[in-house]
């Protein structure tokens, strides 16, 4: 029991977890799950402007997502104080990245990119604010995220999910691919 | 175009006139996401580069098994015709054959640059900050940042 909570979970533990939680949802309230719109509803609750598209009831339509919200930082919290996690990723991809000039492996981010002083470097700077305005951009465009569309929409089959999912992968693995190098280069930020 | 969504989310304000709604059960549920999230390391970077690397199957292995555990379960709340145990229609999309707009396609495509540069999408954002990556105070307010730029560009977007 303590291994379990302490030693990384196998897919096959995590994936049913977070996909019960669609059903989940949907029998408990009747509401479709998905994490980005709680973007929309604090943007709607501290600046919403003239915008349409912000002005709506956030309380109501996103209460409860936010107290979900809410509960993920806490849930991080917990489980980020009961065990500091590293990462075992596969030899390959850490062959790739030290190419790609990172060299700290430990915990779940690399520090030399995620960090209060990486926000300085221009990798850092490019990563966390231009990763951070795409994801918030993105999601409201597609009107929806990972959860909404790759988790929700996939599991009730819907083809536009299908279409938001394929454009995630386009996406990442632009970046992946060719920002990445770009940005870092191959010599360390 | 109004996205069909949204139009949805507004039919669906439930009427709370009465009290308000309970919410406990959905720190709850954030809580056990936040910790699963972690311990199956989906809030990791370096699995997120994996991944777009295709060099493990660790995250192919959630998203495939979550995606099949959750249309089990939307099949069987269809076929049984099960009420949620709030009284609540549940909201499961219609399902009215639509070609899938720019939206979905430029949206999702300008996500995934995000997602593939940030190592982490809107859930993790959250649980890496408790996890004590506080630079995702950053990212998340630069999502605002998107989120406004969207909202302020909207009309003049193509979606459909």
């Amino acid at each position: 029991m303590t291994d379990l909570l302490t030693s990384p979970w196998p897919w096959y533990v995590a994936g049913p977890i977070i996909g019960l939680t669609v059903p989940l949802v949907y029998l408990y309230a009747g509401r479709k799950w998905g994490v980005s719109s709680t973007f929309r509803d604090v943007c709607a609750a501290t600046l919403p402007g003239r915008s349409e598209y912000l002005r709506y009831s956030w309380r109501t339509l996103g209460g409860w997502r936010l107290t979900m919200a809410a509960g993920l930082v806490l849930g991080g919290f917990l489980a980020g104080v009961t065990r500091a996690s590293d990462v075992a990723i596969s030899s390959a991809t850490v062959a790739d990245l030290s190419a790609l000039g990172i060299t700290d492996f430990s915990g779940l981010v690399p520090a030399e990119l995620f960090s209060w002083g990486a926000l300085a470097t221009p990798a850092g700077l490019v990563l966390i604010v231009g990763g951070g305005f795409l994801v918030g951009f993105g999601t409201r465009y597609a009107n929806g995220c990972t959860s909404g569309h790759a988790i929700s929409g996939l599991a009730s089959l819907r083809l536009t999910s299908l279409v938001a999912v394929i454009g995630f992968f386009v996406g990442g693995l632009v970046s992946t691919w060719i920002l990445l190098p770009l940005l870092l280069g191959g010599g360390a930020s | 175009m109004t996205p069909v969504d949204t139009v949805l989310d507004q039919d669906s304000a439930t009427p709370m006139a009465t009290k308000p709604e309970r919410l406990w059960p959905y720190l709850l549920l954030g809580v056990v996401l936040g910790v699963v999230f972690t311990r199956a390391e989906v809030v990791s970077w370096f699995r997120i580069q994996e991944m777009f690397r295709f060099q493990s199957f660790h995250m192919y292995g959630i998203i495939g098994s979550a995606v099949a555990v959750g249309a089990l379960g939307v099949q069987i709340i269809k076929r049984l015709g099960l009420r949620s145990v709030t009284h609540q229609p549940i909201q499961l999309p219609t399902e009215t054959f639509r070609a899938p707009g720019w939206q979905y396609w430029i949206g999702g495509t300008s996500f995934g640059l995000g997602w593939g540069l940030l190592g982490a999408c809107p859930g993790p954002i959250y649980v890496l900050f408790g996890n004590g990556v506080t630079v995702m105070a950053v990212a998340f307010l630069s999502a605002l940042a998107g989120v406004w730029s969207y909202a302020a560009l909207r009309d003049r977007l193509p979606h459909s």
